[in-house]
């Protein structure tokens, strides 16, 4: 037992030495320099205390809140559906749903640049329609399309395997009841699909809070944390701040992330 | 009656965010292919971008494959024993070090990119070879194949079969080699997919961690993006398409069946 023990610990030390040296010594680092800069610690204390760095935070969180619903709302409708209706060419409306999902952010920038930019199609069918040419990707709006473009895929696998699980006889249940379609929809398929909601939702969250290859395709002058702490790192060479600030990010990200798994696992555990 | 109008709304609907998601790749794909996008198709379909991309950026590609292969062997050797620890010990200890190993994925890569800059920076050597950018890839996508492995090893009767082994005198190494890598080699090449299309495609850390000498194929395509024409762009992006398709579609047909035979029964009706 005791050698079992001392194999297992050998079979552990690779992955564990190369993740605190390249991982946790790093973080550590990172904290103690958001803490050397003018500022000192209370750089911590800027995202709130400033008003710009507080600005872009709330810019941050609000075109996340917005993704995250925006994405929930489509793949909700989109996966049940598909999940629950096997017609000819089911499956090749979830392949193309879910193509897109290992693209990094600069290509969704790029897709967003394609339909929304100034060689875009939605500015030349907006023309064609004798209106003005119709620009929009190089802004928070165009952002925030992006995010949704990059969120469905990953949401839709998520809400398709959740619905998998939904037992239909709960359905039928209601329906003999006499509960409307809008009854069902709220009362058995939207709580039945609460966990893997709280879970996707929280992965759009954290992506759309985090990410940067979507922001510094479309502009370096959309206002967000990630671009911000970007900035301050190269151009003004305050790397306390952009420490100081990136540590911040990781935490909220990482909280909200922790917060959804405990969230997801009570409702998984209480409906079991 | 109206479950028919309900079912063609539903359908409408799936349909347009279809198009929504499809529609910019296909429309990348022809600007790539034609003349002068601006004036359109008629310009007719040139190679011409194609082959300006790979003169121009051939060596964003062949260091973005040398990257995730390399990243693959790395998350292997490191993730293939980490897994079978975690697999054998369930404890609060292992479900910490797992929630540790998952925190690369879950901190923004730009956070974990300044934290290695601010450590590793100075060391020149290190700072400009390509091995700073895989050290942020290995951090990144570790956790996929640890999860993956994980996943399988924890579906199969593990102990069962190592006891039955040992019963018969194998060693350790040797049940190791003959019983636990056979047994989640579906797991293994889950991740190994995963990993690699993962690391083909990662930006947010390779940014900051690329120099001039070590850009990686999505380096090049925010720079091309930024600094060349509408349909260098795409072309490029034609090319990254082309490379992460085959690998797109074998994750596909490989790693979503979740293998029942390996399932013990009792789980199935969950």
């Amino acid at each position: 037992m005791r050698r079992e023990t001392q194999t297992l610990i050998f079979l552990l030390l690779p992955a564990g030495i190369f993740f605190a040296g390249f991982f946790l010594i790093p973080m550590a680092e990172l904290f103690v320099i958001g803490g050397s800069g003018d500022r000192g610690w209370a750089a911590y204390a800027a995202i709130i205390t400033d008003a710009n760095y507080f600005e872009t935070l709330i810019a941050t969180l609000g075109v996340a809140t917005a993704t995250t619903i925006v994405t929930l709302i489509i793949s909700g409708i989109t996966g049940v559906f598909l999940q629950r209706h096997k017609f000819p060419g089911n499956a090749t409306l979830v392949a193309m749903l879910t193509f897109p999902l290992a693209f990094p952010g600069v290509v969704i920038g790029f897709m967003v640049i394609m339909l929304a930019g100034r060689q875009g199609l939605i500015g030349q069918v907006s023309m064609a329609l004798g209106g003005d040419r119709i620009v929009f990707a190089y802004s928070m709006a165009g952002l925030f399309m992006g995010y949704v473009y990059f969120s469905i895929p990953r949401t839709i696998l998520t809400v398709m395997a959740a619905a998998e699980k939904l037992d239909p006889k709960l359905e039928e249940a209601a329906r003999s009841l006499g509960a409307s379609p809008m009854r069902v929809v709220f009362d058995v398929i939207i709580p039945g699909l609460k966990p893997a909601f709280i879970s996707a939702g929280a992965i759009c969250f954290a992506t759309a809070v985090g990410a940067f290859g979507t922001a510094f395709t479309l502009a370096t002058r959309i206002n967000v944390l990630p671009m911000v702490i970007y900035t301050e790192f190269t151009l003004a060479a305050n790397i306390a701040m952009a420490a100081a600030l990136s540590f911040v990010l990781g935490a909220v990200t990482w909280i909200v992330l922790a917060l959804a798994r405990t969230a997801a696992g009570a409702t998984v555990a209480a409906a079991g | 009656m109206r479950n028919r109008l309900l079912f063609s709304l539903q359908l409408g609907f799936t349909l347009l965010v279809c198009a929504f998601l499809i529609v910019p790749v296909v429309l990348s794909i022809l600007a790539g292919l034609t003349v002068n996008y601006f004036v359109g198709l008629e310009s007719g379909l040139t190679l011409r971008w194609v082959i300006a991309v790979w003169d121009g950026y051939r060596d964003t590609i062949f260091l973005s494959i040398g990257i995730s292969l390399a990243c693959l062997a790395l998350t292997l050797v490191l993730g293939i024993p980490t897994a079978y620890v975690l697999a054998k010990r369930q404890s609060a200890l292992s479900r910490a070090i797992e929630e540790l190993l998952v925190m690369p994925v879950a901190v923004p890569g730009l956070a974990t990119a300044l934290a290695l800059i601010v450590t590793y920076g100075s060391l020149q050597g290190f700072r400009t070879s390509w091995t700073f950018i895989l050290v942020g890839h290995v951090l990144f996508t570790l956790p996929f194949m640890v999860r993956s492995v994980l996943a399988v090893l924890m579906a199969i009767d593990l102990k069962t079969l190592e006891e039955g082994a040992a019963s018969l005198g194998a060693g350790f190494w040797r049940r190791f080699r003959d019983i636990v890598l056979p047994n989640c080699r579906a797991g293994i090449l889950a991740g190994s997919l995963m990993v690699v299309t993962l690391s083909m495609g990662e930006f947010n850390m390779t940014w900051l961690l690329h120099t001039p000498l070590t850009k990686t194929l999505p380096v090049g395509l925010a720079d091309a993006y930024a600094s060349l024409r509408l349909e260098i762009g795409s072309a490029y992006t034609l090319v990254f398409f082309l490379m992460i398709m085959p690998l797109l579609i074998a994750l596909q047909l490989f790693a979503q069946p979740r293998l029942e035979k390996f399932v013990a029964e009792d789980d199935k009706n969950d």
